[in-house]
């Protein structure tokens, strides 16, 4: 059963990462994207990361996929893109090039190495997943204990995040430009 | 893990094919957004990375660590999306080659 689900969300999660990068319109490249983050859901789903489907599917495929369509509404670049012209004399040979012998290092790495990450099993405790507490409360847990200094760090950034994409698209106000003029 | 005998290995395999599709990607499209989306989907392959092997070491730290990259990608997404708007209110429609020079 496990398996069936995996290979199906497989193909789900692959055919859209193709569908992103082939797509001419950017629209249809976000609907691929959903596909694929939707896929990668069932995935946490299927290693019981049930919390973390979740939020994969509100957060990705509901803010960030609407906040990228909404982009792409608000600038009008929902024309579809000539994808045959090659602005850089042969970029694509050489994308390609990049791309398998990324393929052939990582995959090197998970073929010889996947034994021995998986092999080194952790005792338990608090951090085990084997236990009785659900997902979220484990998660929690560690979170707000092991990780408290993390989720601090990340409060911070967000609210950097917040008032960065304010100052960036905020227009300058006459009164703006006549002190700058001013000075 | 060993969900009746789907090995971690497997995931790796799938977060590798995704991570180079999407560096792929980055590499060969022009248009901004879909760059972007491109990077969502190389995060999403580390992402599937980190659940499987925390689900093979019986370890929860491999889902914080997602939860953590999920913060960093929405705020990612925020900051690029507002450059994006403000390039393309100076010069629209431009693409990644026409802003190279990093210069209005």
């Amino acid at each position: 059963m496990a398996e069936a689900v995996f290979a199906v969300s497989a193909v789900i999660i692959l055919a859209g990462a193709v569908g992103v990068v082939a797509s001419r319109n950017p629209v249809h490249a976000a609907l691929f994207l959903v596909q694929t983050l939707v896929g990668v859901a069932v995935l946490f789903v299927l290693n019981d990361a049930h919390f973390l489907a979740a939020v994969q599917v509100v957060v990705y495929a509901g803010a960030i996929v609407i906040l990228f369509l909404f982009v792409i509404m608000l600038l009008g670049v929902d024309k579809a893109e000539e994808l045959r012209i090659e602005p850089i004399f042969g970029q694509r040979p050489l994308a390609a090039v990049v791309g398998a012998a990324l393929v052939a290092v990582l995959g090197t790495v998970v073929i010889t190495g996947a034994d021995v990450l998986t092999g080194l099993r952790r005792a338990g405790g608090d951090r085990a997943l084997d236990g009785d507490a659900t997902d979220i409360e484990r998660m929690g847990r560690v979170l707000f204990s092991d990780f408290a200094f993390a989720v601090e760090i990340t409060a911070a950034l967000l609210t950097v995040a917040v008032v960065g994409a304010v100052v960036l698209t905020r227009r300058a106000s006459r009164s703006d430009v006549a002190a700058s003029g001013e000075a | 893990m060993d969900l009746a005998g789907l090995s971690t290995g497997w995931y790796l395999a799938l977060s590798v094919a995704l991570f180079a599709i999407g560096g792929v990607g980055l590499l060969v499209r022009r248009n901004p957004l879909v760059m972007f989306m491109c990077v969502e989907l190389m995060l999403n392959a580390v992402n599937v990375a980190f659940v499987a092997l925390g689900a093979g070491l019986n370890d929860v730290g491999g889902q914080v660590a997602v939860f953590f990259v999920l913060v960093v990608a929405a705020t990612e997404v925020v900051i690029g999306l507002a450059l994006v708007v403000a390039i393309n209110r100076r010069r629209s429609g431009a693409t990644a080659d026409d802003i190279s020079l990093l210069k209005g």
